[in-house]
């Protein structure tokens, strides 16, 4: 199906669920609240069954901007795509965990909690995966600033000595 | 032999469970990776994989370097497979800057690539035997894996992280006698390929190893999201070299290898091996095809972009690796940096579903299935 008309489907069957799409993009904003139900009806529906989850990213718009995290679908036999984005606040935002629908999510899910630290609602396992339990910060928010020291370790930030 | 179902079944005694720490130093982690498996005696009851000893933040990375520069970071996270980790980066680029690029470089490029699946395979074969104990078979693959890096060599001047495929070209043309070089390496290799099929493929230890251990169903790797060789074990006909083709794919003739379970199961630890290996003989094919259609002349640095600056967008881009899918989401905010980049690596999934298939088997199959997931922790840490 082409893009306007999975809106129009999912419109249909979710009234109100997707913000209006912008002209001529490629992405759909979705309401939060509404995520859990919308992503059960993108894999189930027959008509649209995504069952591949190509990618979940985390995007940071820079200090003071909300996160959003970015899923990209894909449906192995019907052969169309679409991307779904998500707003999150900067300070505790949480977003519902799509973790159940496409066990993909499980680690992607994790690794954006890990680098950017927006919360999955509902995860069954959420806690850091790249980086250590006890390390500080999210290194991937614009105004991150690595710790001075790791376990008493200087975390080395002057690169002049190796560049 | 009996089945974990079986010998659980066999006797009264309960075991106590016991956790098992393998790795992050361990002969068949196949890079540092830690495995906490839960064992109840022999059987594995669950499996937690613990990765990132190796993550160095590569995303963020590639936002303080340009994208020119970030051709050597892609290449050291699958670093068995780099030219195909430039390749991929190079098109989304590409495709965000909307640039043409000469036909000459793209058939190089896919020369490369396809030469690297090869050597890529052969690694994962040579060591899959090697982790099920047969030591020889990864020398005879070393051995025909070092005529491919001979060839990238007089190419690119590098045995392993080539920086070869750049942003709209190649860093130089190919080298005098390229062509002829590749086509005696070609017509030397396809008779090895029997030769690993008479020493490990239909070997009968490594099918009793191998065979109906850790299947796959195809409705969980696509769950899971298994892409490449781990998937189409499973039965799915699913290549994106032929499903979406990419830079000039869609001009070649060649089979996407599905697995047929032909000594166990469709999906088990033997068909992810044997996909591999018939992979090479296309690989072969491909590479013999462009071979001959190689355009004779034209300069590689014709469409190298002065400066590269995409337009302010977004783009997920995805293509075929040796190990699967390698995808990246590219923000571009106009600068000669990346905004921020996210690198989706094919093994990272791979791997994660390494508890669905390997719990309820014994601790020497997880080392079977580890090694069947062909995983490079490069790419899986970042």
């Amino acid at each position: 199906m082409e893009f306007t008309e999975i809106i129009a489907r999912v419109d249909q069957l979710a009234p109100g669920a997707f913000a209006p799409a912008e002209e001529g993009a490629g992405h759909v904003w979705v309401q939060p609240e509404q995520w859990l139900k919308v992503a059960q009806l993108l894999r189930e529906d027959p008509e649209l069954h995504f069952d591949s989850l190509m990618c979940l990213s985390g995007h940071d718009r820079g200090p003071e901007q909300p996160l959003w995290v970015a899923y990209n679908l894909h449906s192995m036999d019907i052969l169309h795509k679409l991307e779904v984005r998500i707003e999150a606040l900067r300070e505790g935002g949480s977003i519902f965990s799509v973790a159940n629908i496409w066990r993909t999510a499980d680690w992607h899910e994790r690794e954006v909690y890990d680098l950017f630290g927006i919360n999955f609602e509902g995860h069954p396992d959420m806690r850091r995966i790249l980086l250590p339990v006890d390390w500080e910060g999210h290194p991937l928010l614009k105004d991150y600033t690595a710790p001075d020291y790791y376990r008493g370790i200087p975390v080395l930030k002057d690169k002049r000595g190796w560049e | 032999m009996k089945t974990a179902e079986e010998l659980k079944n066999f006797g009264v005694i309960k075991t106590e469970e016991m956790v098992l720490n393998m790795g992050p130093q361990h002969p068949s982690t196949h890079g540092v990776l830690r495995l906490k498996i839960k064992t109840d005696g022999e059987i594995v009851s669950e499996i937690e994989p613990h990765i990132g000893y190796l993550h160095r933040c590569f995303e963020k990375h590639c936002e303080n370097v340009t994208y020119e520069q970030v051709i050597p970071y892609v290449d050291r996270c699958d670093y068995l497979a780099s030219m195909n980790n430039s390749h991929v980066w190079a098109m989304a680029v590409e495709k965000l800057m909307g640039i043409e690029i000469p036909e000459r470089v793209e058939y190089i490029r896919v020369i490369m690539a396809e030469l690297q699946r090869i050597a890529s395979h052969l690694m994962a074969v040579g060591a899959m035997g090697l982790d099920l104990g047969g030591i020889t078979p990864i020398t005879y693959t070393f051995r025909d894996r070092e005529r491919i890096l001979d060839l990238f060599e007089y190419v690119s001047g590098a045995r392993l992280l080539y920086n070869y495929i750049w942003i709209g070209g190649v860093a130089h043309d190919l080298p005098p006698n390229f062509v002829q070089h590749t086509r005696d390496f070609l017509d030397w290799f396809e008779p090895q390929i029997v030769e690993y099929d008479r020493l490990l493929t239909y070997n009968k230890i490594f099918i009793e190893r191998t065979a109906d251990v850790g299947v796959l169903p195809a409705d969980v790797a696509i769950n899971w999201g298994c892409t490449g060789p781990v998937l189409r074990a499973s039965g799915v006909e699913w290549d994106l070299r032929r499903a979406e083709p990419y830079s000039i794919y869609d001009r070649f003739d060649f089979d996407v290898v599905v697995g047929k379970g032909e000594v166990g199961t469709v999906g088990d630890c033997w068909d992810r091996y044997w996909v591999r290996v018939e992979e090479m003989r296309q690989c072969i094919r491909i590479v013999r095809q462009a071979l001959d259609q190689l355009p004779p002349d034209g300069d590689v640095h014709a469409a190298v972009p002065k400066k590269v600056r995409p337009p302010k967008g977004e783009i997920h881009f995805r293509a075929e690796n040796p190990k699967g899918d390698l995808g990246f989401y590219i923000v571009s905010d106009g600068s000669p940096k990346p905004y921020r980049v996210k690198m989706r690596s094919p093994a990272f999934c791979n791997l994660s579903v390494i508890n669905e298939i390997a719990r309820g088997w014994m601790i020497s199959d997880v080392i079977a299935v580890l090694g069947s997931l062909d995983i490079v922790l490069g790419e899986i840490d970042r």
